[in-house]
């Protein structure tokens, strides 16, 4: 049991803080979403330039062979400045399915040109009117004389108008296959739209769009989609614990420093205790967050396991964020609910987080469903 | 990263789990588990098995007993001892005292007390707060004064806990009522609890039990050498004892056990038709204070293994607020599943047909408003954690 992380793991933090903050201030960062694509190209290939792009992918596949916990180090930086850059919904899902599913040639073709910065690949996933399910029944997939063409509507997909390759979901014979749309494939409309926090969605709409196959025959896919939902879950919940300290943060800063009846306000209990609450939650679910990376990256880690690690990682995740993202604006007064200052920022992408993979209710229910299958719930494996 | 225990954790935490469960005796263990009073000799008792096998006071120094184990083996042993139902060394001793004495008594009280203290064959209790001094401790007004060779105490002392059973009793006194500031005239004296003068009166709590008590001193004799460390320096071996105090008090292992006394009751229990276990707000209700559980015990181990030199850290904070929090939670959960059963809390086990822990769990509930307010009260940790840790 060992929660720190090693001397390479702490140079890549550094290397990615380093890059990151110099990227982002609160007002940078307020301009770069302002203008398409939400995020700063310049900063995404900076990124692959330090190999944070292919972090978890196979050397053999043109990636670094890194760890769950690499990838919790780098989306905790991206959440300290909310950097919008699409790490997680990129390179950790789209990238962890083609990963986990893809032909050695789809790897090669697909990966490394993501983790080098020149292709951007999204999973979409999403279907109006469903909510976070692992499988796919809106779009469907039909097999014709010249291969796969897949019908239907995927929305809200994140950076989904920006990206150059699609990874979709989609019902076919006995399940939910993956499939591979080209950005200039025939059939295909995206229509992008700005979100609450800065970044970009799109409804991608399929008609008989030509598609390939995403990894050898027609085996249902669900459960690789579930395993990559849950390895998403688990680094937004880094990127979400690295939101919550700058909000904290933030938060302390400004009760030292605003005045009101002519003293700070951290003279105020009733204001010094509700901060105090606001760091209890925070290092609560820091250390599930952590734990849940090393269920993970452990090699004796059954898929279950995984699952229920994610499930865990996300009900913390969604309490401790909507109590501090509420109570940063809070205690910060009016200001926390301007778009020029930055908190609140904060709250939205902390709202985003909680409502793109699961929230915390829906994890609550899905531990609720197993709790009377174990007699203690165990932080080490026996 | 590693989730795994390492091989030598792993054979630790296995050889603790062996020796609590079949060294100590199972009437005891089960008088714990059923949360039944525990009678002055069963605690004697468990503590001199612990003892004989070096496992009463391991975080002592070595030639007082100690076993040199790192922060993550202390926190196993104390784990394991509470899914155990063990009952743990007695605080006042092993926790408090002891350390104290170790640290900053002379060589002569070390030899006198610490092998005793280790043994529980001396049950000490705390003489600290008082009716004037609570979370403002060092506003404490019982006064020794220097007459001769002896310290002549006056005052009174209160929420002594257990005192009815203590030979001896450390207590803070105010030595130099005249000093620059009050933390600096205060002093830590040691003497019987039968010496002339000294008076207990048991104090009834909530629950119908008596754990806590007053302590009047009345012109009481303490010889000079029953001086605890430096006249006046008293407030630094409190803060020394009760920073030990904090550590462990998560007590993630017995609200453990509770929640699987709870699942097994709410199984019991038939609510609308089903059991209880069956209603989907209880399985979200569990579901929630597990992972709030295994997010304080995984905060425990990385506060645990951070802190190689032993030392409390501030965020032990967060341990004492929520582990005090979930304690009080999950007996407020089986007083919620025992339902209207609940009522019958002190009927004769000859008189009612309700099962003893729907009897003591309304009594328990209540007696565990305790844990947020001792030790520190949760008000205290929020200032320590704004102060210390926010900077606020």
């Amino acid at each position: 049991m060992d929660f720190t992380f090693d001397t390479e793991q702490h140079a890549l933090r550094e290397a990615v803080a380093g890059l990151l903050q110099r990227a982002y201030d609160p007002e940078k960062r307020r301009a770069v979403t302002q203008e398409d694509p939400g995020f700063d190209e310049k900063t995404w290939a900076q990124l692959a330039e330090m190999g944070v792009l292919g972090l978890p992918f196979a050397e053999a596949d043109g990636g670094m062979g890194a760890g769950q916990a690499e990838v919790a180090l780098v989306a905790t930086e991206i959440g300290k400045v909310l950097a919008p850059e699409p790490f997680v919904e990129s390179v950790v899902l789209a990238g962890g399915l083609v990963s986990a599913v893809g032909t050695a040639a789809q790897r090669a073709e697909l990966l490394g040109p993501l983790a080098e910065g020149t292709s951007l690949v999204v999973l979409a996933h999403a279907e109006p009117g469903h909510r976070w399910t692992p499988t796919a029944t809106g779009v469907t997939a039909t097999r014709g004389a010249e291969g796969w063409t897949l019908t239907g509507v995927k929305e809200p997909v994140p950076s989904g108008a920006r990206a150059d390759v699609l990874v979709v979901s989609a019902a076919v014979e006995g399940g939910t296959a993956l499939f591979v749309v080209r950005g200039d494939a025939a059939g295909l409309t995206r229509t992008g739209y700005r979100t609450h926090d800065g970044t970009r969605a799109a409804r991608v709409t399929l008609q008989g769009t030509p598609a390939e196959l995403l990894g050898e025959g027609t085996a249902d896919r669900t459960a690789d989609v579930e395993q990559a939902l849950a390895r998403a879950t688990v680094a937004y919940a880094h990127e979400a614990v690295g939101a919550m300290q700058t909000a904290l943060t933030t938060t302390s800063e400004y009760l030292k420093t605003r005045k009101q009846f002519g003293v700070p306000l951290s003279k105020f209990q009733a204001l010094t205790f509700r901060a105090a609450d606001m760091y209890v939650s925070l290092e609560l679910v820091r250390s599930i967050a952590l734990w849940a990376t090393m269920v993970v990256d452990a090699e004796d880690s059954t898929p279950e396991a995984v699952l229920a690690a994610a499930d865990r990682a996300r009900l913390q995740t969604s309490k401790a964020g909507r109590h501090i993202g509420k109570e940063a604006i809070q205690l910060h007064g009016g200001i926390g609910v301007t778009a020029e200052y930055s908190v609140g920022h904060y709250t939205s992408r902390l709202t985003a987080i909680d409502h793109l993979l699961g929230d915390g209710a829906w994890a609550a229910n899905r531990l609720a469903a197993v709790v009377d299958g174990h007699e203690t719930v165990e932080a080490l494996p026996a | 990263m590693q989730l795994h225990l390492s091989p030598e954790d792993q054979a630790f935490r296995d050889e603790m789990r062996t020796f609590f469960t079949t060294q100590v005796p199972q009437s005891i263990r089960d008088d714990v588990a059923a949360h039944r009073d525990v009678s002055k000799e069963q605690y004697v008792e468990v503590q001199q098995i612990l003892n004989a096998a070096g496992l009463a006071v391991p975080h002592w120094p070595a030639e007082w007993g100690g076993r040199e184990w790192t922060p993550l083996q202390r926190h196993i042993w104390r784990e394991e001892m509470q899914l155990a139902a063990v009952p743990e060394p007695l605080a006042f001793n092993a926790s408090m005292i002891g350390p104290v004495i170790a640290a900053f008594g002379s060589q002569e009280q070390k030899e006198r007390f610490l092998p005793q203290t280790a043994n529980l064959d001396i049950w000490w209790c705390q003489g600290f707060s008082e009716p004037d001094a609570g979370s403002d401790l060092a506003s404490l007004r019982t006064a020794a004064v220097r007459d001769g060779e002896d310290w002549v105490v006056n005052g009174q002392k209160t929420w002594t806990t257990l005192g009815q059973y203590a030979d001896w009793i450390f207590c803070l006194c105010r030595t130099d009522p005249g000093a620059e500031k009050k933390q600096r005239g205060i002093s830590l004296l040691v003497f019987p609890m039968d010496t002339p003068g000294v008076t207990l009166r048991p104090i009834e709590l909530l629950d119908g039990g008596f754990e806590v008590n007053e302590v009047f001193f009345e012109d009481v004799r303490v010889p000079a050498e029953n001086l605890i460390g430096e006249e006046n320096r008293g407030w630094d071996y409190a803060k020394f004892l009760l920073g030990n105090e904090r550590v462990g008090i998560a007590r993630v292992g017995a609200t453990k056990r509770m929640i699987v006394d709870a699942k097994q009751r709410a199984a019991e229990i038939t609510s609308d038709g089903r059991p209880l276990i069956e209603d989907p707000s209880m399985r979200v209700r569990i579901a929630e204070l597990e992972n709030e559980l295994l997010a304080l015990e995984l905060t425990a181990l990385r506060v645990v293994s951070n802190s190689t030199d032993g030392k409390p850290n501030p965020a032990s904070s967060v341990l004492k607020l929520r582990g005090s929090e979930l304690q009080q939670a999950a007996t407020e959960l089986i007083v919620d599943i025992a339902g209207p059963l609940s009522l019958a809390s002190f009927a004769d086990e000859e008189d009612t047909d309700v099962p003893e822990w729907a009897r003591v769990a309304t009594p328990e509930y209540l007696n565990y408003r305790k844990v947020s307010i001792y030790g520190g009260s949760n008000e205290v940790q929020r200032t320590i954690i704004a102060g210390t840790i926010l900077g606020l």
